[in-house]
């Protein structure tokens, strides 16, 4: 009897678990298989080489670019784009007219496609005629270059992340505000809190389960989203705004090298999950979970 | 506790005045919370209790009136400000910390030293038994032990003021009635000025120094709860106070003494009469007739007709009469209470013992003294 619901709550699952074997962990096998084979090429086949496609990868000056620019790129836009989450969300938690409107125009740019994003952006930043310029022009100065400058591509193409991302992350903590009964920060008041007291010790230690759910997010995204810079720089000038992401897509089906695509998905997979795993430690003790 | 405990302040509203758009929470309330006294805000749900209680903590804004504290002003004053401290009915405990950083939180935003701050603590979680709890967090303590903790974060601060909104609502019957004795005691012990929210009248009249009785956002009565029980200022004091509630009777329920009590106040008048007042008494002036009754153990409930009117009246157990027989029955003169037919406010009447001597046997049984001596739910 027993055996029998064994067996029928496995074929139950057996769709869901069909699924999951064939999009999810069956890539990441082949990705895995196809890192230590060689590029078929022309009539070769493929055959194994070993761990000689990490071994390019390691004296490959830029992958080290991409990497060392996508650790810049999350430095910058993480921290960022969550604590403008957060004062967007304070900011349109209390009531004041025009609420609505605030908190839809916060969140506008979450639902534009990140190409549409970019477009938007390219108009900011062109040269010459782009709304920066003109603004900078007004006030006598000259013609600016950003996403063609190496020492500025990195941070324009930032800026673009963290305008896009901040919104989406206020969805969460407005949520989480209004979650927090309004009788803690009234208690904390009558205790004598100030303002900055009351969000220190009481609102932002109830947020924390918010804010490492947005972090993860973030830090997955910051490796992930890499569409604005098809339409912003391509990577340029000189692989100063590539990321990881970025440089496996151009690997894999610009050059057509899969082989060693594979192996810097795999970098980026293992990248990804040490940084989960990590954050879990990290904010474990200092989250409270209801 | 400590020597550093300051005496309790008074509290003073005049004429505070609440609306919301349409609606009118308070109407120009004044009234004063003695200091170091227990001031019981009493009334219906909706009454506007926890709107007042708001506004002297400065939660809430007063649309007109002001509110002092202790002879200063404090109407404009941020609730941070006030010198006071408060417990929510649902306790607002903070969930992310420990039962110890709950209660010494206030201590800690006002600065108070590290040491000063641990030998309080001591000294109130020993005052409320909650030594052995101090490392958990809220959720995982029960709802008393809960309830003690948002009491110790109240005072441990020492404030000359204490609010309380409906601060036992949450617990069970018994552990109530165990919080009440306490909190009165406590109260009593530190010398604070309470004031202290609740809908129960029960709670109002025990724990009570001062009963402040409210109706729709108006005052309806304010009075000891000696005075409130026997001496209620208007139908409604009269009707709220006292389970079974009082009878109120029109003129013609009495007879001829009805009538010959309103010919000497020259007005109309209505006649309000315990249930725990009247007594069976074979030469007693008043006649119900049964109607039914409800056997209680100690004693009963009779519901009757009395000219007509219907009435309650509460009597021995043994003593429950069958259904359709007539009762004759007594009454104390100084039970009988009178209130203008119109207004609902409480008349007196000098002349009343002399013009009920027919209602009184000759043996004059006394009135009923203690409001407490016949309750079921204490
Ligand atoms: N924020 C508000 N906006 C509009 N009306 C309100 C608001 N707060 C309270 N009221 C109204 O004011 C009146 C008094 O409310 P209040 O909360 O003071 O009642 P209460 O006596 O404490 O009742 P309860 O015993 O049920 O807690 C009610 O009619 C209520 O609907
Ligand atoms: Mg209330």
């Amino acid at each position: 009897m027993l055996k029998r619901e064994w067996i029928y709550g496995w074929l139950l699952i057996l769709p869901a678990l069909s699924l999951i074997f064939l999009f999810t962990h069956f890539p990441a096998a082949m990705t895995l298989i196809n890192s230590v084979f060689s590029t078929p090429r022309g009539g070769k086949d493929a055959h194994f080489v070993g761990l000689a496609n990490y071994e390019r990868l390691i004296h490959d000056p830029v992958f080290w670019k991409v990497l060392v620019n996508n650790l810049w790129y999350a430095l910058g836009t993480i921290p960022v784009s969550i604590a403008l989450a957060l004062l967007m969300a304070l900011l349109v938690n209390r009531p004041f007219k025009g609420r609505a409107l605030a908190r839809m125009a916060f969140f506008t740019p979450t639902i534009l496609p990140l190409i549409a994003v970019a477009n938007i952006w390219l108009f900011f930043y062109t040269p010459g005629f782009g709304l920066i310029d003109q603004i900078l022009g007004f006030f006598g100065f000259g013609q600016t270059n950003l996403l063609g400058t190496p020492s500025s591509a990195l941070p324009a193409i930032m800026v673009v992340a963290i305008w896009k991302e901040a919104g989406f992350f206020m969805i969460f903590y407005l949520a989480a505000l209004q979650s927090i009964p309004l009788q803690l920060a009234e208690a904390a008041r009558i205790e004598g809190a100030g303002r900055w007291t009351i969000f220190r010790r009481i609102t932002f230690p109830l947020l924390m389960p918010t804010t490492l759910f947005v972090s993860i997010n973030a830090v997955i995204n910051a490796f992930r989203l890499v569409d604005h810079i098809f339409i912003l720089t391509g990577g340029g000038p000189g692989n100063a705004s590539s990321l990881l992401l970025y440089y496996i897509y151009e690997t894999s089906f610009r050059f057509w090298d899969t082989a060693y695509g594979a192996t810097l998905t795999v970098v980026l997979l293992s990248l990804l999950c040490l940084l989960a795993v990590g954050q879990f430690f990290l904010f474990d003790r200092k989250v409270h979970y209801k | 506790m400590s020597g550093a405990q300051q005496t309790g302040r008074a509290i003073r509203l005049e004429g505070v005045t609440r609306r919301w758009g349409e609606t009118t929470a308070l109407e120009q309330i004044s009234v004063e919370a003695i200091a170091g006294k227990f001031t019981a805000l009493l009334g219906p749900s909706g009454c506007g209790k926890s709107t007042l209680l708001r506004i002297v903590a400065g939660l809430e804004e007063a649309s007109e009136g002001r509110v002092l504290i202790g002879d200063e002003d404090v109407t404009a004053r941020s609730a941070d400000k006030r010198d006071l401290s408060m417990v929510f009915q649902s306790y607002a405990l903070f969930p992310h910390l420990s039962v110890a950083e709950n209660i010494v939180f206030g201590l800690k935003t006002r600065r108070v030293g590290r040491d000063e701050r641990h030998a309080r603590l001591a000294q109130v979680a020993e005052l409320l038994g909650l030594t052995p709890y101090l490392d958990r967090k809220p959720s995982q303590l029960s709802g008393g032990q809960q309830q003690r903790v948002a009491l110790g974060r109240a005072v441990i601060s020492q404030r000359p003021v204490c609010l309380m909104d409906e601060p036992l609502s949450n617990l069970d019957a018994k552990l109530r009635h165990a919080m009440r004795t306490e909190l009165r005691a406590l109260q009593r012990k530190l010398g604070f000025t309470m004031l202290y929210v609740t809908h129960d009248q029960v709670e109002a009249i025990t724990m009570a120094d001062q009963v402040v009785l409210m109706n729709a956002g108006r005052i309806e009565q304010v009075a000891s709860p000696h005075d409130l029980y026997e001496r209620p200022a208007t139908v409604f004091a009269a009707r709220f106070i006292g389970t079974p509630p009082m009878n109120i009777l029109p003129a013609s329920a009495l007879g001829e003494i009805g009538a010959r009590i309103e010919a000497a106040a020259g007005r109309r008048l209505r006649f309000g009469i315990r249930p725990e007042a009247l007594y069976p008494d074979p030469q007693g002036a008043l006649e119900m007739r049964l109607t039914g009754g409800e056997y209680l153990g100690a004693d009963a409930l009779v519901q009757g007709t009395l000219g007509g009117a219907e009435a309650l009246m509460r009597v021995p157990g043994q003593a429950l009469a069958p259904t359709g027989s007539v009762l004759r029955l007594g009454l104390g003169a100084h039970d009988l209470h009178l209130f203008d037919a119109d207004t609902g406010k409480r008349f007196e009447l000098p002349q009343l013992a002399s013009l009920t001597t027919r209602l009184d046997t000759p043996a004059g049984r006394p009135g009923v003294t203690t409001p407490l001596s016949n309750w079921k739910d204490l």
